[in-house]
């Protein structure tokens, strides 16, 4: 097992390569996420606040 | 989210036949599994470029808001495979050449192609106009295209440390240096990267959209019953 890790040698390299792409992938799929979330969330509490000041106050 | 699914699958597949189903290089050793993310990430570096200046130009020409905004969204992902093909390059460079980097035609206009991604997003970025932004960063995507020849070519035009490439499309087929196996799982881990690349690309722009058209009806309503 710790033999397959060591690649001949050129484990570092190996590892360090495909774990820096994973890395980058994984955090970018959860900025993009959490990007679309927090804008739904926001725009939807802006409508709601809007809509209950129309209510407020009539024109 | 199809994409996504998709993506993961190919990935699996793809990871599982660079570590366990394809051969180790006569040459290389086992150094060489570095190559199914190093050229992926380079193709797709080059291609999303490409994609993104042709939405761009459409957004530019046609004055589609949804072109322009195609652009933006891809440009994040497009800098992100540039620096790994960069990352993994070195982490390769240095067993196999002895160096990390080097200053040649390949590595130098890959380099530039982050620069020309860095730059889009920063020129998008500092102007408040919408329709400015895309303007003049569109305009900074269609330049940039000219290097993305210049990469692709640069193996053969220049004198370089760069191998050439080993996937060659000559008339009728695709002719290639490696075994088939490698071949397979090369293209595999491409279309993995395809995948993730539209499934983020599609999410992205989603965002953009919303925040551009935040205040129009069709966003009320829909968000109208959105949780806070």
């Amino acid at each position: 097992m710790s033999e397959w890790f060591a690649m001949g040698g050129h484990g570092l390299y190996i590892w360090g390569s495909y774990g820096v792409a994973a890395l980058y992938m994984i955090v970018e799929v959860i900025l993009v996420v959490r990007r679309r979330r927090s804008l739904v969330q926001r725009l939807g509490r802006m409508i709601r606040m809007k809509a209950h000041a129309d209510l407020e106050v009539p024109k | 989210m199809g994409f996504g699914i998709a993506s993961a699958i190919l990935l699996a597949i793809g990871l599982y036949m660079s570590f366990f189903v394809a051969p180790t290089d006569y040459k290389q050793g086992e150094g060489y599994r570095i190559m199914f993310i190093h050229v992926p990430a380079a193709w797709m570096s080059m291609l999303i470029y490409v994609v993104m200046a042709c939405w761009a130009a459409a957004g530019m020409i046609w004055h589609t808001r949804l072109s322009s905004m195609m652009a933006s969204s891809l440009a994040p992902t497009g800098a992100m495979f540039t620096f790994i093909a960069l990352w993994t390059g070195a982490l390769w460079g240095k067993p196999m050449w002895g160096a990390w980097w080097v200053w040649d035609a390949r590595l130098t206009s890959e380099l530039i192609l982050l620069f020309l991604y860095i730059g889009f997003m920063a020129l998008e970025s500092a102007i408040d106009d919408p329709r400015r932004a895309a303007r003049a960063s569109g305009l900074l995507a269609l330049v940039g295209v000219v290097n993305v020849p210049i990469i692709y070519y640069s193996v053969q035009w220049w004198n370089t440390l760069h191998q050439g490439s080993s996937i060659k499309i000559v008339d009728g087929g695709v002719e290639s240096s490696m075994s088939e196996i490698m071949v397979w799982t090369l293209l595999v881990m491409t279309f993995a990267c395809w995948f993730y690349t539209i499934a983020v690309a599609l999410c992205r722009v989603r965002s953009i959209i919303l925040e551009r058209e935040a205040n129009t009806s069709w966003v009320k309503e829909l968000l109208q019953g959105a949780k806070s």
